[in-house]
């Protein structure tokens, strides 16, 4: 696969598994992301600033690497949509989860395109990867050309090539799978979303009834009206706890399964994004075959050679799919396994430690005189 | 003079003598002894539900203690297991009520769908006739329930009967337990009849919840649709606090309406409730207030603690409304959360269907059943929201104002007073008149008519400081009521908030090897 290729490799200096980004900050409309991978000889860390513009250079460098042989058939990683301060509704609705909880699912997100790059076999290997990680100037200033893989540059007519029948079962059915989990992901994303939105809403009501109960305290010797207010003391730390509860459900629910769900939607639509390219290159592939049947003697020798060459990237393209289907198909279990083994740790735990407040609440309740 | 014996009903035939003085409350001044069943079998009993800012040692011990209130015995303040009374007040039925209450929550809520209206109510029933047949019935006066709402007849004309339970061991009952069917009008009527009465005046009159046109209307067509359901529960759920309420004031308790609500087979049909319409009450008592403004003669307050009182009850209820507000919220956002939930448990399984990994397909249906439960405790979370904070603070916002009505009674007897004082003057004047005008056949009217209002000067000059007195101890009571109300309303409430928390702790429990087991 590798044979003709111009050697764009080079060896990475840091640890893909554990880089980090650990912080955003706001510096007017930009938000800044910093960076953290470990050096691989020795102990040592590379802290970096980066804005989103620096992971999209990085994403078209990937994308633009046309001498890799069977480069379409690469599953690239999802990079999540811009964030920005003081995003449009529209905007923040794209972003899903990845919109809420002051941007650290955002930040995840971004952690887990940059881990997933440096442990691809192909993509690893660019050098832009090692600039992005490890260079102490932002490197998105310089602007890349923008390429076939943009989706923006695929014409409405190339979409409808999207249900062009396979020639290969293997992938025939991948195609389909793929269609329904496409939808069935972005949907239980969504709906994930307004659950957690539902929640969210729920504490503050909780917050809300709290404050107002204390509006209900009578200052006064009187027993009776003290009693009263000792009650209305009491329950407004009830529902305080309820608040505290709630808004750790929520937020559970997004860092965990929500952050899963998404991760799971977006990477759905990177494998479709791949199998779309090699369907489009099945269909050149036709095109090109009956060009060279049908093609005059005169024409006939050039149309062939364009037929082999289509045939031969084609084939180079099917043979990284496989793997990419592959791989893809084992990692995306590995990291809905580990959402959903996160998620339930910390609802149990969540659910415990509020239980034992709920019981403490009534315990205190009951021995009210 | 004459009118303070009109208070005190006859004894029902079978009760011994009332001893204690006609003249006061029921709930009389504690030292005294009790009320008017002193003689009865349990004379500790008798005093339950009674306002006695002395003399709280004579609130009886509990036997009612439902499951969930029998480790509460630990906290008596004055030897008696008083406090967690549920009885007193809101409750007066702890297993019944709010076992039964547990059942619903533990249960599916306010069923969803088409299932029989009566499954969550059909539960006290069969506690109820548990409860009776305990031994000691003799620590409690009187227990009320209201259950098995049957809807009678159809189209426009039909309506919903209740049925209304009692268990007491008062001897002015004709057994120790039977029970009746009402309708909502019943009440309606009862509570009118008890507003009227003279005798009454001063008392807290507990209302009844109010008509519901809209609501009324979904049941006349269909009882099945969840929000006929709900309407329904909520409504039987009111009437039975109303009652429990009036069971558990000693002089309503007396009262020959009210037994014979619990008690006839048969009640004359009550037709003049067209008061009590629309947002009715409150309405009605606000206008009763305007009117006791309007009038000419302004009472000049020589006790000051009535001002006060009535300045805190108005403070009070503006305060209620406010977290009434927020409780009303916070029950709409449950129920959102409970239709997310479920619509995102389906998305769930679908997910789970078309996944190819068997491990992996196998939690994500897993998961969508946990939503599923989840979206079941979500339900009967937004219920006990509902059905303890929500009606609790509307409970209590009525009878506010029906505190109010009370103190406007007081003002009216007042005025009636100082009307009558009035009109004796110009008797006398005219009197004089006819004196000095000489005309003796005249006279004897004029110096009958003297007498007579004379008379109406002393009685109305009693009745209010008599009211007075009422309420004044209807507020000391009330209060007190009201702060262990609400207590033991909370134990419920994080009763159920805690086994939720429980169950969910075991939903994620078992959900965990699961989750684990995805290869």
């Amino acid at each position: 696969m590798m044979e003709e290729v111009n050697e764009v490799t080079s060896s990475l200096s840091v640890h893909g598994h554990n880089i980090k980004v650990t912080e955003v900050l706001k510096d007017g409309d930009t938000l800044t992301f910093l960076v953290v991978s470990q050096k691989l000889s020795g102990t040592g860390e590379y802290h970096v600033d980066r804005t989103y513009d620096d992971f999209e250079w990085l994403q078209q460098h990937l994308f633009s690497q046309e001498d890799v042989p069977g480069i379409q058939g690469v599953i690239f990683p999802s990079l999540p949509a811009k964030a920005q301060v003081n995003a449009s509704a529209k905007a923040m609705k794209q972003l899903g989860f990845l919109g809420l909880g002051e941007w650290l699912p955002y930040c995840k997100a971004l952690e887990s395109f940059l881990r997933q790059i440096v442990a691809h076999s192909i993509l690893g290997k660019n050098k832009a990867v090692e600039i992005l990680l490890t260079s102490s100037d932002p490197p998105g200033r310089q602007r890349v050309k923008k390429n076939i893989f943009n989706r923006l540059s695929q014409a409405v007519e190339e979409r409808r090539k999207e249900g062009h029948k396979d020639v290969d079962e293997f992938f025939q059915s991948e195609r389909v799978r793929n269609l329904v989990l496409t939808g069935c992901a972005k949907t239980a994303a969504e709906r994930f979303l307004d659950v957690v939105q539902s929640e969210q809403k729920i504490a503050v009501a909780c917050g809300h009834f709290s404050a107002s109960l204390h509006l209900c305290v009578e200052p006064g010797e009187d027993p009776d009206k003290q009693a009263f207010s000792k009650v209305c003391v009491k329950l407004s730390e009830v529902f305080d706890s309820m608040k505290k509860n709630m808004t750790s459900v929520a937020e559970n629910n997004m860092n965990t399964l929500g952050l899963g769900l998404d991760m799971e939607s977006r990477c759905q639509e990177a494998e479709k994004e791949m199998l779309f390219r090699r369907t489009c290159k099945l269909v050149e592939l036709e095109t090109a075959r009956r060009n060279a049947e049908k093609a005059k003697p005169l024409k006939k020798a050039a149309m062939e050679e364009e037929k082999k060459a289509a045939e031969t990237e084609f084939d180079h393209i099917c043979g990284v799919a496989k793997q990419e289907v592959a791989r893809f198909k084992a990692a995306r279990v590995e990291m809905l396994q580990q959402a959903l083994v996160q998620w339930c740790e910390k609802q149990l735990l969540t659910a415990k430690e509020t239980a034992d407040q709920f019981n403490q609440h009534l315990q205190a309740f009951r021995g009210m005189a | 003079m004459a009118a303070s014996s009109d208070r005190i009903p006859p004894p029902f035939p079978d009760t011994e003598e009332p001893g204690a003085g006609p003249g006061d409350m029921a709930d009389g001044d504690s030292d005294e002894g009790e009320d008017i069943f002193v003689n009865n079998r349990n004379p500790v009993a008798v005093s339950r539900g009674v306002s006695q800012p002395g003399n709280v040692n004579a609130e009886p011990p509990d036997v009612f203690r439902g499951g969930e209130e029998a480790s509460s015995t630990t906290n008596k303040s004055n030897g008696v297991h008083s406090d967690d009374d549920n009885d007193l007040f809101a409750e007066a039925h702890v297993k019944s009520g709010s076992s039964a209450r547990k059942e619903l929550s533990t249960s599916s809520g306010p069923p969803p769908s088409s299932s029989s209206t009566q499954s969550p109510a059909a539960m006290q029933p069969t506690s109820l006739e548990q409860l009776v047949g305990e031994e000691d019935m003799d620590a409690f006066d009187v227990d009320v329930a209201v259950t098995n709402p049957e809807k009678v007849g159809d189209g426009m004309n039909a309506y919903v009967a209740y049925k209304v339970s009692t268990r007491t061991s008062l001897a002015m009952f004709r057994s120790k337990a039977f029970s009746v069917r009402r309708r909502y009008s019943d009440f309606l009527g009862l509570y009118e009849k008890l507003s009227v009465k003279q005798s009454l005046h001063g008392c807290i009159i507990p209302p009844p919840p109010e008509k519901s046109v809209v609501g009324m209307t979904k049941v006349k067509v269909g009882m099945d649709d969840p929000s006929s359901v709900e309407f329904v529960e909520r409504r039987r759920a009111a009437l039975e606090r109303y009652l429990q309420r009036v069971v558990s004031h000693p002089s309503l308790l007396q009262d020959p309406d009210v037994r014979d609500f619990l008690e006839r087979e048969e009640l004359p049909r009550a037709v003049s409730t067209q008061a009590l319409s629309g947002a009715g009450f409150l309405k009605m008592i606000n206008k009763a207030s305007d009117a006791v403004n309007k009038m000419t003669i302004k009472m000049n307050e020589s006790d000051t603690w009535f001002e006060d009182k009535f300045q805190e009850v108005e403070n009070e209820e503006q305060q209620l409304r406010k977290l009434q507000a927020v409780v009303d919220s916070l029950v709409n956002h449950r129920k959102e959360l409970c239709g997310s939930t479920a619509v995102f448990a389906k998305s769930m399984a679908m997910l789970g269907n078309s996944e190819d990994n068997t491990a992996l397909s196998r939690a994500l249906s897993q998961l969508a059943e946990v939503e599923d439960k989840m979206e079941q405790l979500h339900q009967e979370q937004a219920a006990s929201d509902f059905f303890i904070f929500a009606e609790l603070l509307a409970d209590y916002i009525r009878l506010l104002g029906a505190m109010r009505g009370c103190f406007d009674q007081r003002v009216r007897a007042w005025q009636r007073w100082q009307e009558a004082q009035s009109t004796l003057q110009k008797k006398r004047e005219a009197e004089a008149k006819l004196l000095w005008a000489n005309k003796p056949d005249k006279l004897q009217q004029a110096k009958d008519d003297i007498t007579e209002w004379e008379a109406r000067v002393t009685q109305y000059e009693r009745d209010f400081d008599r009211i007075g007195m009422t309420v004044r101890k209807e507020v000391l009571r009330f209060e007190k009521e009201k702060a262990k109300d609400f207590r033991s309303q909370i134990v419920k409430y994080l009763d159920a908030m805690l086994q939720s928390q429980q169950r969910l702790m075991k939903f994620w429990e078992a959900f965990l090897p699961e989750a684990k087991a995805i290869a």
